[in-house]
């Protein structure tokens, strides 16, 4: 294919004189290249996945939150909505199990980002507070890596959470 | 109560760990499992040299 070039180009939307004297158009050839031009990308579409618009778009950020994996779950991703479900509540369970506490309050700086890892489990914290689980106080070995166990299910489950919020923005797919 | 030994809590650990990071930074099955197996062999390999350094450092 040969595309007719003109004597003047355009350079940040200034127009420059070739530096060498050509009087008139000249020819070149695309052989070789790619024959298919390249499409302009839709503005702001994002590029990993599809995108809906209908619904609240926080929905799944929400319901990850509350429930580990809730947000693949309504998004259809069974699969890994039910890994991650089983990872996060099997962490939480386990650190429960091996005596971990709960963080109730925030009296210190420590105790402030313990119960903000806690939080982050959702209604599973909740309801172990509502039944009173975790409310002893750390006296073994075991029962810190419990402690442990809680506060990093909380924080896991934060960013599976932020994961289905990708995937229902397109951001991910 | 349970009573898992340190390095069986560490195993635990970094199971359902990877098994999250895995999932959520990766975007294929395939690099999700890749990426999974990455992070476990990351964390147990970095649990024994840090058990040995500090073994070394206590005695």
């Amino acid at each position: 294919m040969w595309f007719v070039a003109s004597q003047f180009e355009m350079r940040g939307g200034r127009e420059f004189s070739r530096p060498y004297s050509f009087a008139g158009p000249f020819l070149y050839s695309q052989e070789g290249m790619s024959t298919t031009p390249n499409k302009p990308a839709a503005p702001n579409k994002p590029v990993a996945g599809k995108k809906s618009d209908q619904g609240f778009v926080y929905l799944p950020l929400i319901a990850g939150w509350l429930v580990p994996g809730g947000g693949h779950f309504i998004q259809g991703k069974w699969v890994r909505g039910t890994l991650l479900a089983v990872s996060i509540v099997a962490m939480f369970v386990l650190g429960l199990a091996m005596q971990g506490k709960l963080y109730t309050s925030a009296q210190d700086i420590l105790s402030l980002l313990g119960m903000a890892g806690d939080l982050g489990s959702g209604l599973l914290y909740i309801v172990s507070r509502g039944l009173g689980l975790g409310a002893q106080p750390v006296q073994t070995t075991v029962a810190d890596y419990g402690k442990v166990f809680i506060v990093v299910a909380g924080l896991l489950n934060i960013i599976a959470a932020v994961d289905a919020h990708n995937l229902r923005t397109g951001r991910k797919s | 109560m349970l009573h898992p030994s340190h390095f069986a809590a560490v195993l635990l650990f970094a199971l359902f760990a990877s098994t999250v990071f895995g999932i959520t930074m990766r975007d294929t099955p395939r690099r999700m499992v890749r990426y999974g197996a990455y992070c476990f062999a990351l964390f147990i390999g970095s649990a024994i040299v840090l058990s040995w350094v500090m073994f070394l450092i206590a005695r």
